[in-house]
């Protein structure tokens, strides 16, 4: 088994690209994503890591030259955050359309303006639709095993799509946290070279990301997303495979306390572990509150959502980023949608917290709850509501 | 047309393989589809190509039909250099682990004078300055003719385009054209070069000699379009070869960071030659051909100047 050592968490995702043997990084730096591509580049500058580091003039660059590695059949991996994420937009799209099985961390953060270095995942909100795997970690030890494992699901011939390993901006990132280190043989049993399937190979010509006119464009869209709702079962697959290798269970969505609760609050990412710490305190005054976190956004995990709201009479969802204009919380609207065919739903609540690297408190949790316990009692109110505002 | 010994042996002197496919639906007379045909007949089959958007693009690759024999990737507009950088650099570490072929693969980033000048200029640049083993190919024919001839930067001065049209109060293009080679010659890569397909023997020599330079390399090739330019689609080839007489495009390389003029011309042809036949310069009157050719003078006289020195030190 692997060796427990105190890490900074992105320096635990630089160890987890190295562990899995990436041949392609390109990267820019942007805060707070940048130990993870300084750590990387360390560690090809000592050898440590047999890639090729590129060291592009923007993030478009990085996300095109990882298509362009990935293309011809290297395990390619970037890093970005916030600004460098959404310069990366249209590239985004274009490497889940090519089905090239790039792996990027992204260390969120608020987006511009006013500019804000600090943590919220409005970046990651804005590419919800882009076609990539989504994940979200709570923990470092999360953020290590998921970015492995994030390539054994990319790269699968049942899947060849993106995927993207969300880790909170410095609440996340920048922590140090007890890690359990894997080793290097037990990691290449578990994910060997990448084998692709198609390359650009003088030997064997192909035309890739050719014009896709009106009579096959919405075809190929469908079994685009045909092979991302299809990734579902993958990802079940390689979460089993990796948990008898390494002992570690994932699951689409996390519960916590939710045996017979009455409330329970649904949120990604490093925000679980103060929501945990306010359950326990509620538990211990008698209030029936449990927790479900998303840890896979993308694809939604629907059933699993559906069968872990059963029997509670209210969901409180905590998003950290705001959907101007429309029903505040992204996160919730797809909770929401995902429960309205149910004959038998609970209430759902929607609440906005932890923008732009506002703290998010055990207190808020208690009040988010409060809320939930009123709108219960008394009917609903106004769509979301934002938590923690001066006003 | 009677047959000269240059009209007999041409064919001999080049690669009978054709990587760049005819049937592709490229207007009539389409210069850039013969600078891509000339370029990888020099290049070869071990070739990779990472094409912007653009003319190339569309006209080369309607799902499910394809012109390329050789692989090919299109990703967005502005990041042609960046997908080449990393095509680059996928194939050196697969190779270095023995996942890859090991004899030289040309990897060859190709765009139109947009890709190049404006969208893709960050790109360009930041693929030349860390030095990445490629060459890249802007085929210039002056305006975004694939949307529909808009002015880009490397529109010369004077010409009509739809959003740099002539009118009552506007020559046209009021800017003069960027000039391009001389930015990226500003990196100080190995090799540059500027070419036609009018001169296809030349473009070639340019083209292989950029293929074996290890390092950036980049290639500057003029393409005439009868459809942005308006003249006669048989005309293409003449307007290549007049672009270079009357020295509006002069040819030459950068090798080292040293200037050869490919055709030294002490006397070339007037400009208006070359303004004549094209309906996007139909507009100019005499005070305004007169200043272009003021202009083409002064430009020539520069590089004649530079030359000299380069081939002096």
């Amino acid at each position: 088994m692997g060796e427990r050592v105190g890490l900074e968490v992105s320096l635990a995702v630089s160890e987890a690209v190295k562990l899995a043997r990436a041949d392609v990084i390109a990267a820019y730096p942007i805060t707070p994503q940048t130990h993870i591509v300084e750590e990387l580049s360390q560690m090809v500058a000592d050898g440590d890591l047999d890639a090729e580091y590129v060291m592009v003039e923007s993030e478009h660059s990085a996300m095109s030259a990882c298509c362009g590695a990935a293309a011809v059949g290297a395990r390619t991996f970037t890093a970005t955050a916030s600004q460098g994420l959404a310069l990366m937009h249209e590239v985004l799209f274009i490497a889940s359309g090519l089905r090239l099985p790039v792996v990027m961390a992204v260390a969120n953060r608020a987006l511009s303006a006013p500019i804000s270095i600090w943590g919220d995942q409005s970046d990651v909100m804005s590419e919800r639709d882009s076609g990539w795997i989504q994940l979200f970690a709570e923990t470092g030890q999360e953020a290590l095993d998921l970015t492995i494992q994030a390539f054994k699901i990319a790269e699968d011939r049942r899947v060849l799509l993106p995927a993207e390993v969300n880790i909170d901006g410095f609440t996340l990132s920048h922590v140090v946290e007890p890690i359990v280190i894997p080793g290097q043989e037990e990691v290449d049993s578990f994910l060997p070279p990448y084998e692709p399937q198609v390359i650009l190979d003088p030997e064997k010509p192909v035309t890739m990301g050719p014009v896709g006119f009106p009579e096959l464009y919405t075809e190929i869209k469908k079994q685009q997303n045909e092979a991302l709702l299809g990734s579902y079962e993958v990802i079940l697959e390689v979460w089993d495979r990796f948990a008898e290798s390494f002992g570690r269970k994932y699951r689409p969505v996390e519960h916590y306390r939710t045996e017979d609760a009455e409330i329970l609050i649904n949120m990604a990412g490093a925000m679980s572990g103060t929501a945990r710490i306010a359950v326990d305190m509620m538990r211990e005054t008698g209030k029936k509150v449990g927790l479900i976190r998303t840890r896979l956004w993308r694809p939604y995990p629907f059933d699993e959502i559906r069968n872990a709201v059963k029997g509670a009479k209210a969901v409180a969802v905590v998003d950290r980023a705001l959907s101007f204009g429309g029903q505040g919380g992204p996160m919730c609207s797809e909770l929401r949608s995902a429960l309205y065919p149910l004959a038998e739903k609970p209430v759902v609540t929607s609440y906005i917290a932890g923008l732009g690297g506002r703290d998010i408190t055990v207190e808020n949790f208690q009040t988010i709850v409060e809320d939930t316990g009123d709108v219960l009692a008394n009917g609903p109110r106004e769509e979301y509501k934002m938590i923690g505002v001066r006003e | 047309m009677a047959e000269t010994p240059g009209d007999l042996f041409l064919p001999r002197l080049l690669p009978p393989q054709e990587f760049f496919a005819e049937g592709n639906r490229g207007c009539q007379g389409c210069g850039a589809a013969l600078v891509m045909r000339q370029v990888l007949k020099a290049a070869g089959p071990d070739t990779i190509v990472c094409n912007a958007t653009g003319c190339m693009e569309i006209i080369s690759s309607p799902y499910p039909e394809t012109a390329w024999r050789i692989p090919w990737i299109h990703v967005a507009f502005e990041n042609a250099a960046a997908v080449a950088a990393g095509v680059e650099s996928g194939i050196k570490v697969l190779r270095r682990k023995g996942r890859y072929h090991d004899r030289r693969i040309n990897v060859v980033a190709v765009a139109g004078d947009g890709g190049t000048a404006d969208i893709g200029l960050q790109a360009l640049s930041g693929a030349l300055e860390r030095y990445h083993d490629f060459t890249y190919v802007c085929y210039d024919n002056e305006a975004y003719m694939n949307t529909g001839i808009q002015r880009s930067s490397s529109t010369p001065y004077g010409a009509s385009t739809t959003t740099s049209p002539s009118g009552r109060e506007s020559i046209g293009q009021k800017t003069q054209k960027k000039n391009l080679p001389m930015i990226v010659a500003a990196h100080e890569i190995p090799y540059l070069a500027t070419a036609c397909p009018s001169f296809p023997l030349d473009l070639m020599d340019k083209a292989r000699r950029a293929f074996q330079t290890v390092g950036p390399t980049y290639l500057h090739i003029l393409a005439p379009c009868p459809t942005g330019w308006r003249h006669a689609s048989d005309l293409a080839i003449e307007m290549g070869r007049l672009a270079v007489e009357t020295g509006a495009f002069p040819l030459y390389e950068v090798v080292d960071g040293k200037l050869k003029l490919s055709m030294k011309m002490e006397t070339r042809k007037p400009i208006i030659d070359y303004l004549k036949p094209q309906g996007r310069f139909r507009h100019l009157k005499e005070d305004d051909i007169k200043e272009i050719q003021r202009r083409v003078d002064e430009n020539y006289e520069k590089l004649l100047r530079r030359a000299e020195l380069d081939e002096g030190g």
